[in-house]
């Protein structure tokens, strides 16, 4: 998820050609107060545009007890945004509160009614607790992603130069609370973008604990994501064996899927499958 | 809408505009555009520009805008912000806007 | 012998064969020496005090055509100085045949307001004196060649230099230059080579003399009629201005790594393949994601040509490169590269890249990196003028590689600020379409419909291969459609192909008013 300052329009007009998965147009943190109006604005005409089309848009609006919430959260919506992005989400009645202000608007402007998904942001230890309620809170989640910089300062503790552990508990319930869900994890920015071999250390441990995605604030991080996220070709050739062993076993009406003397159950396959699938979206490790 | 005060918005950085509304002494609309493209955009801006006043029912005061090679939305979305800050106004009627 | 005895044998001889009748007598060892007797004076003979002494003794007059290099480049001064000189002699009417201008020579728009300058030949103008001559400066119009074409014009007459005045890193009092030594070195002087071979007379300006004989010898006492000590002959710290260093623009990158793809899928990234890469950011961060996939492959290139960077330089001492063939060192690195390095070879601007040349290494040139102000629909390249009309840039040696290269790869960002670089019609048509294999930009890869075997092959590698007329939508969509420059019906430029011949104009851009 590619994060875009809604007030810098040189980055809005041109992010595009870096092909994020998703792009986030932020009017919260990286807005001054006295720009959140013409941020708004920016992002509501942007939205509106083709600029963007074929790529996921998202909006972090400003937390609703704010005075720009409310209206941060009409122009995403009324623009059409994808996904509405929502700070500093403590419990699930903020999701919920989120929920009826959506469905509101989208009555009002005549938008379909259910397309305009949420994802909340845990940013304190609060929100870190509730996970599981607030990942269930809405039929619109669609995702849960962890904030670094504010839940560290909200735990009192800080960021070392490992990416462990004062981020761990709070990853793993993050992850557990969208597993639960049935919906997408998001980890953490990395800020130091000339620091590759940091930020891919911290790719490896957040791809192995499963999360589904990453925040990034430089489009050269895009590239080095997607190729760690990539499997490689060892991996690849192994899962399309794995899965012709499984399709010669259906054919064969044979029970027990062997491969190189061992068995290979469901999970396997369907580990396989995914494998295959991400190979196809990313490409082959380079 | 009417302008009340002079306002802001918008920067002069690449791919932006900078937009100056000021109160009209005479209730006339004046539009000026300097543009790093104006030989090839500078009717677009205008259009633009004029359309977007239009939709905020702005019939008098003075427009000044500096562009810097800005796309269509971020000229509407500037001229928009400059003119409901110089309108004061709170309120955003979003079918004014769109 | 007598005197008497030998004019005795010439009117035997005039008996035999008439025709030799002309013959002169011996008339001493010393005699007919045309340099004087005085070994001592015969060998300083060429040293000038001051560069208006120099000028007097060539015997330059108005109307004749005086020539200059660009090796120096932003930090070039000579070419003001000579000029400055020669206008406060009084001097009208000249021919200025530059092998390229600057930004820094703005200060020519004067001497061609007074008269002092009437022509000028070059392969490329910039700031001030080309926004000049674009709103109408000149009675007649700048001639545009490229590198080869100049060597061309010198070749078949239409360009005559009478004085060439050449800035030279290091010199003896014979003539001896180089640009490798000295306190101001510049690398190759590739072009000044050029000059050196066919003015009638040379003179070099130098801010260190040598003791003679000075090494290695670039440019030959033998072509050499006068020799001037200045202060300073260049600036090397501005050479490499304007000719980007490495970047870390994330969109210039993007479309680096996309050239670097199309290299690696084409078909010609094989075992001693040759490269050319121009100066602009793209071009040069190309090589950073080229050197990745030749040190993973394993294959190195046999050389690289024409103008050289020290990301070129790199390659080589990594021994990725093995040969460098160097017209012009964009840097200090590349100048101190050629100047320890035996492979690193300087050439002249007639081996580089003259098509009437008796051998141009660009013949054997398999991949080249170029940049573009514009490119049509039909693959035509502009890099004269810029999106208002006005000149900008230099046609360098764009269209001489571009005809020869197997592949000619042009990058660019499909958009700079609101302008878009693909068009339906360049402004200014510089190189022919039929040269151009590959544009890539940040919004993908279009590939010229003359080469389906390419499209193909990149296609196939999974890169975003589409129409160019798509790239065009693309832009068009984001921009909106650009409305067309206004230009007066007064030609102010004439662009020659590297043949000599006309392949358009530049005509005066009209003032706007508001």
């Amino acid at each position: 998820m590619l994060f875009l300052p809604g007030s810098k329009a040189g980055m809005l007009s041109t992010a595009f050609v870096y092909k994020p998965d998703c792009v986030m147009f932020d009017l919260e943190d990286a807005v001054s107060l006295r720009e959140k109006d013409s941020a708004r604005l920016m992002v509501f005409h942007i939205l509106r545009s083709h600029v963007y089309q074929g790529i996921e848009t998202v909006v972090r609006i400003n937390p609703l007890n704010t005075s720009y919430g409310l209206k941060d959260l009409e122009a995403a919506v009324r623009a059409g945004a994808d996904v509405v992005r929502l700070p500093k989400t403590d419990s699930a009645s903020d999701i919920q509160e989120l929920d009826a202000q959506v469905e509101r608007i989208e009555r009002e402007c005549g938008r379909a009614v259910g397309s305009t998904k949420l994802l909340a942001a845990i940013e304190s230890a609060s929100g870190v607790i509730n996970a599981v309620s607030i990942a269930t809170a809405s039929k619109r989640m669609v995702g849960i992603a962890l904030a670094g910089f504010d839940y560290v300062i909200d735990m009192q503790s800080q960021r070392g130069d490992k990416a462990e552990p004062e981020l761990f508990y709070a990853r793993c319930a993050v992850l557990h609370a969208a597993r639960a869900a049935g919906i997408d994890a998001f980890d953490v920015v990395y800020s130091d973008v000339n620091d590759d071999a940091g930020f891919l250390k911290e790719v490896e441990l957040i791809r192995h604990l499963g999360f589904n995605g990453k925040s990034l604030i430089h489009p050269r991080q895009i590239e080095l994501l997607h190729n760690a996220y990539a499997p490689t070709e060892k991996e690849v050739g192994y899962a399309r064996r794995v899965i012709e062993a499984a399709e010669k076993a259906e054919r064969e009406g044979v029970g027990v899927i062997a491969l190189d003397g061992k068995m290979i159950d469901a999970p396997i396959v369907c580990h396989a499958q995914r494998l295959l699938q991400r190979a196809e979206a990313s490409g082959v490790r380079r | 809408m009417r302008i009340i005060t002079e306002a802001v918005a918008g920067t002069l950085e690449s791919s932006d505009l900078l937009v100056k509304v000021s109160p009209s002494r005479d209730k006339t609309l004046e539009i000026h555009v300097a543009s790093d493209v104006m030989e090839q955009f500078g009717a677009q801006i205008r259009r633009v520009v004029d359309d977007t006043l239009k939709g905020l029912a702005v019939s008098d005061g003075l427009i000044v805008i500096e562009d810097k090679g800005a796309l269509d939305y971020a000229i509407r979305a500037r001229v928009q912000a400059a003119v409901l800050r110089g309108a004061a106004c709170e309120e955003l009627r979003w079918e004014q806007l769109s | 012998m007598e005197k008497e005895q030998i004019n005795h044998l010439i009117q035997k001889l005039s008996a035999q064969c008439p025709d030799l009748e002309s013959l002169r007598p011996f008339a001493g060892a010393d005699g007919n020496n045309p340099h004087g007797n005085d070994p001592q004076q015969t060998r300083q003979r060429k040293l000038c005090a001051t560069l208006e002494e120099a000028i007097k003794r060539t015997g330059l007059k108005d109307g004749m055509t005086i020539s200059f290099h660009h090796a120096f480049r932003e930090g070039d001064k000579v070419i003001n100085m000579v000029m400055d000189t020669l206008a406060h002699m009084g001097f009208q009417n000249l021919t200025l045949a530059s092998s390229s201008l600057l930004n820094a020579n703005a200060p020519l728009v004067e001497h061609i307001q007074n008269g002092v300058i009437t022509q000028i030949y070059t392969s490329g103008l910039r700031g001030k004196l080309a926004d000049a001559i674009s709103h109408g400066l000149m009675e007649r119009p700048v001639q545009i060649h490229s590198h080869g074409g100049r060597v061309h014009l010198l070749q078949t007459g239409e360009v005559k230099i009478d004085v060439a005045f050449l800035a030279v890193s290091s010199c003896d009092v014979f003539g001896n230059a180089n640009g490798t030594r000295g306190k101001s070195p510049c690398g190759s002087l590739g072009y000044a080579k050029v000059d050196a071979q066919f003015a009638s007379q040379v003179v070099l300006l130098t801010d260190t003399i040598v003791d003679f004989p000075n090494t290695p010898i670039s440019i030959s006492q033998d072509r050499v009629d006068y020799v001037v000590k200045i202060d300073e002959v260049g600036d090397v710290s501005r050479i490499s201005l304007g000719a980007a260093r490495t970047t870390n623009d994330p969109r210039e990158l993007l479309i680096a790594r996309h050239a670097a793809d199309v290299i690696e899928s084409s078909g010609y990234f094989k075992q001693g393949f040759s490269l050319q890469t121009g100066s602009g950011a793209s071009s040069i961060a190309a090589t950073r994601f080229l050197e990745k996939k030749m040190v993973s492959s394993g294959i190195t290139a046999r050389f690289a040509l024409g103008g050289i960077t020290s990301s070129i330089v790199e390659l080589h001492e990594k021994g990725l490169i093995d040969t460098l063939v160097d017209t012009q060192s964009f840097d200090s690195v590349a100048a101190e590269s050629l100047a320890k390095s035996a492979s690193h070879l300087e050439v002249s601007a007639n081996e580089y890249a003259n098509p009437s040349s008796k051998g141009a290494f660009c013949d054997y040139l398999d991949v080249v990196i170029l940049s573009a102000l514009e490119i049509d629909t039909g693959f035509n390249v502009n890099v004269i003028t810029g999106s208002d009309g006005v000149i900008r840039g230099a046609s360098g040696g764009h269209c001489d590689v571009a005809a020869t290269a197997g592949l000619t790869i042009v990058v660019a960002p499909l958009i700079r600020g609101r302008i878009p670089t693909v068009v339906k019609r360049v402004t200014t048509l510089v190189t022919p379409g039929e040269s151009v294999d590959v544009l890539v930009t940040d919004h993908g890869i279009a590939v010229n419909p003359a080469r389906p075997e390419l499209d193909g092959r990149l296609r196939e590698a999974g890169l975003p291969v589409m129409t160019i007329e798509e790239l065009y939508q693309r832009a068009v969509g984001l921009t909106g459609v650009p409305d067309p420059i206004q230009f007066t019906d007064r030609i102010v430029g004439v662009i020659r192909y590297r043949d000599g011949s006309v392949i358009d104009v530049v005509r005066q851009v009209k003032e706007c008013l508001r």
